[in-house]
């Protein structure tokens, strides 16, 4: 069972992809999207998901929430396994977690009007009469910002921001302790994306919600997320407190990461660490830590191309995992000889 | 030359659609300029009106339904509004080169990424094969694309995203353009190799002496490329100055909204100011200013009277009627 007030818990997560060729689909290999992936949200805090494309942070948020299948490790959300469930159990303990998806456009059924979407969940899971109901879609559009007047109308006539309200007023319908906020506002418009954001924060005073916070835009989940975790081809490579993580990134490619990171503020030129190469293929990563090929440090490191380096914890909270944590790379660093 | 040369001027530039419900003012009085070897930012929301500037600039707004309306648009002093279509064919891909956000839509699938880059230069210049296929080699080794001589015989599926954007890059530059037109090259692109290719932009950038309009929505990106930034609101430019200028003191309260929305790392937690309502649809621009429905500053006369663009500060223009005030009223 969980420990010490953690509300969700994730113990060694796997999520394999089977690979297959030929007429009669012979599985000839395994893309592991999600590679023992382990870490712990505490209630009312907000852990932030961070990495590249493919690097697996959607398909563990999923996995967690049994919208893919697992194929190994634990996970505890407010105490309950949320792997050993039966069907039936897992549709009760779905009200508890809940997600909100990246495309408000695509995650909106066009032929539902906006009460039947958001009071899905309710009718599904029996939950009051009717009139009871429709009192409740309006106190949530109403929580979300939007008229409860919207109730009776489609998701087209709404624009990019206020549908992702409507999928925020479906998330809370059942009163969820645990939600996954799947790159919530990357589709917004850069004026729209704050008010979201702010609608998170707020709704999360007033509930203590935990979140799940995936984004690629590493200044917004500095800004929302307590603790942040980086991911790199399946695996957490570093996991800290946010001040710490942006302060004193440990592992090279979180410093990368952040260098790379755009800063809106032309009068700070800073030295940029530009990263060599691309993302290895998921499905035949390299041996030893999959960093190293593109890694400034591995050069004068003998052992980060045999042996993956496992994830300590470097200092109190702070996790690594890296052979070299914290050095800086030599003047003459071979990943920055791409432009 | 000298270096401070207007190379590409937009002069009241406006572009409509008619549609069945009605005018598009997509963009609508717009001019700026662009001067040789520097970056000028083009920043905006969806809809603002940004690439159909610069598909106006090139001339590739589909008629019917888009037309452009009036406007000048002077590359080293000649008009291409007044130009003939075959003249035009070759401006486009000779001297403007072009850069789009989604390389993976925008290479055809069929060819090999060589013959395509073969391609951009034979249709300009009278070169063998042979030929092209050795610029086809060099351009891509100028965009440090890994063992060129093999990888000009792949094909775009072949490669990875930033890969392709390089590639798109080499077929843009070879014909060694005066102006490149890049509309969000990197939106698509991870952070990681978003550097890479910013850095590449910057450095053909200097080594081209190229001038570069570059279009995006995102405000850090503007920081880190931009020497002139301007900012377009609902088909208009609203603002426009020197980079340092208009980060360090934006005098139209939409630049201000804007640049406060965005999370920083100086006020970590902090809550984000945000922007009333909604980026408005091309279909129904507000009248008068076309901000003020958004504005904390709106006056009467924001609803009467649409402010014109005009430098506020020197080589600060801004189109708002109370930019004189705004630093008071907007600390």
């Amino acid at each position: 069972m969980t420990a010490n007030g953690k509300l969700v818990e994730v113990r060694d997560l796997t999520t394999y992809f089977p690979v297959k060729k030929g007429v009669f689909s012979r599985t000839v290999g395994y893309v592991k999207a999600v590679d023992g992936v382990s870490f712990s949200i505490e209630r009312g805090r907000t852990l932030g998901l961070v990495g590249e494309s493919g690097c697996g942070k959607t398909t563990c948020a999923r996995t967690m929430l049994r919208l893919i299948e697992p194929t190994g490790g634990k996970v505890f959300v407010n105490g309950q396994d949320v792997f050993g469930l039966t069907p039936r159990e897992l549709r009760q303990a779905r009200r508890r977690f809940q997600i909100i998806f990246q495309d408000p456009y695509a995650s909106l059924n066009p032929r539902m009007t906006i009460e039947s979407i958001v009071g899905e969940g309710l009718v599904v899971h029996r939950i009051g009469t009717r009139a009871e109901r429709r009192r409740r879609v309006a106190e949530l559009l109403e929580s979300v910002g939007l008229p409860a007047e919207a109730a009776g109308r489609y998701p087209h006539e709404f624009s990019g921001g206020q549908r992702q309200r409507i999928g925020i007023a479906r998330a809370l319908a059942l009163e969820p302790v645990f939600l996954v906020c799947d790159e919530p506002v990357s589709a917004l418009d850069v004026s729209v994306r704050a008010q979201i954001v702010n609608l998170l924060e707020d709704l999360q005073a007033k509930t203590s919600m935990s979140y799940l916070f995936i984004a690629h835009d590493l200044n917004l989940v500095e800004h929302i997320s307590d603790d942040v975790a980086v991911m790199y081809l399946g695996r957490i490579v570093e996991m800290a407190p946010a001040e710490e993580i942006y302060d004193k990134p440990l592992h090279p490619y979180t410093r990368a990461l952040l260098a790379a990171n755009p800063v809106p503020d032309p009068e700070t030129r800073r030295e940029r660490i530009i990263l060599g190469g691309d993302i290895p293929n998921p499905m035949n990563p390299p041996g030893g830590c999959y960093f190293h090929p593109r890694c400034a440090l591995a050069a004068g490191c003998d052992g980060c191309d045999r042996a993956y380096p496992p994830l300590m914890e470097y200092s109190p909270g702070h996790w690594v995992a890296c052979c070299r944590p914290g050095e800086a790379p030599a003047a003459a660093a071979p990943a920055a000889a791409l432009p | 030359m000298d270096d401070d040369s207007k190379v590409l001027e937009v002069a009241h530039l406006s572009t409509y659609f008619y549609t069945a419900e009605g005018v598009a003012r997509a963009v609508d009085d717009v001019s700026f300029s662009i001067r040789r070897a520097k970056t000028l930012a083009l920043v905006g929301e969806s809809g603002c009106g940004k690439s159909v500037t610069a598909l106006s600039i090139m001339r590739l707004v589909s008629d019917p339904p888009g037309r452009i309306v009036s406007g000048k648009v002077l590359l080293e002093g000649e008009d291409l509004m007044l130009l003939p279509e075959s003249r035009m064919q070759s401006v486009r891909g000779g001297r403007i080169g072009m850069v789009f956000q989604e390389p993976m839509t925008s290479l055809n699938p069929v060819f090999t990424v060589g013959n395509q880059i073969m391609e951009a230069i034979r249709v300009h210049e009278n070169a063998s094969r042979r030929e092209a296929r050795e610029r086809a080699i060099e351009m891509m080794r100028t965009v440090h694309l890994p063992s060129p001589e093999e990888r000009i015989d792949s094909y775009p599926h072949e490669l990875s995203g930033g890969q392709q954007q390089r590639v798109m890059i080499a077929m843009a530059l070879a014909c060694k353009p005066t102006v490149l037109i890049a509309d969000e090259p990197t939106t698509a692109l991870d952070v990681t190799i978003q550097s890479q290719i910013l850095a590449l932009l910057e450095g053909l950038r200097e080594e081209f002496r190229m001038a570069v309009l570059f279009i995006t929505h995102d405000l850090a990106v503007v920081a880190e490329t931009a020497h002139d930034v301007a900012v377009m609101y609902a088909g208009r430019i609203a603002e426009t100055a020197e980079v340092k200028a208009l980060f360090r003191k934006p005098l139209h309260p939409y630049t201000r909204l804007l640049f406060r929305s965005i999370p920083r790392a100086t006020e970590r937690r902090k809550r984000l100011d945000t922007i009333e309502g909604q980026v408005p649809s091309p279909l129904h621009f507000p009248p008068a200013c076309r901000f003020h429905p958004r504005c904390p500053l709106v006056t009467e006369r924001c609803r009467a009277e649409e402010p014109q663009l005009r430098e506020v500060e020197t080589g600060h223009f801004a189109a708002c009627h109370r930019s004189e005030e705004i630093e008071g009223l907007m600390k």
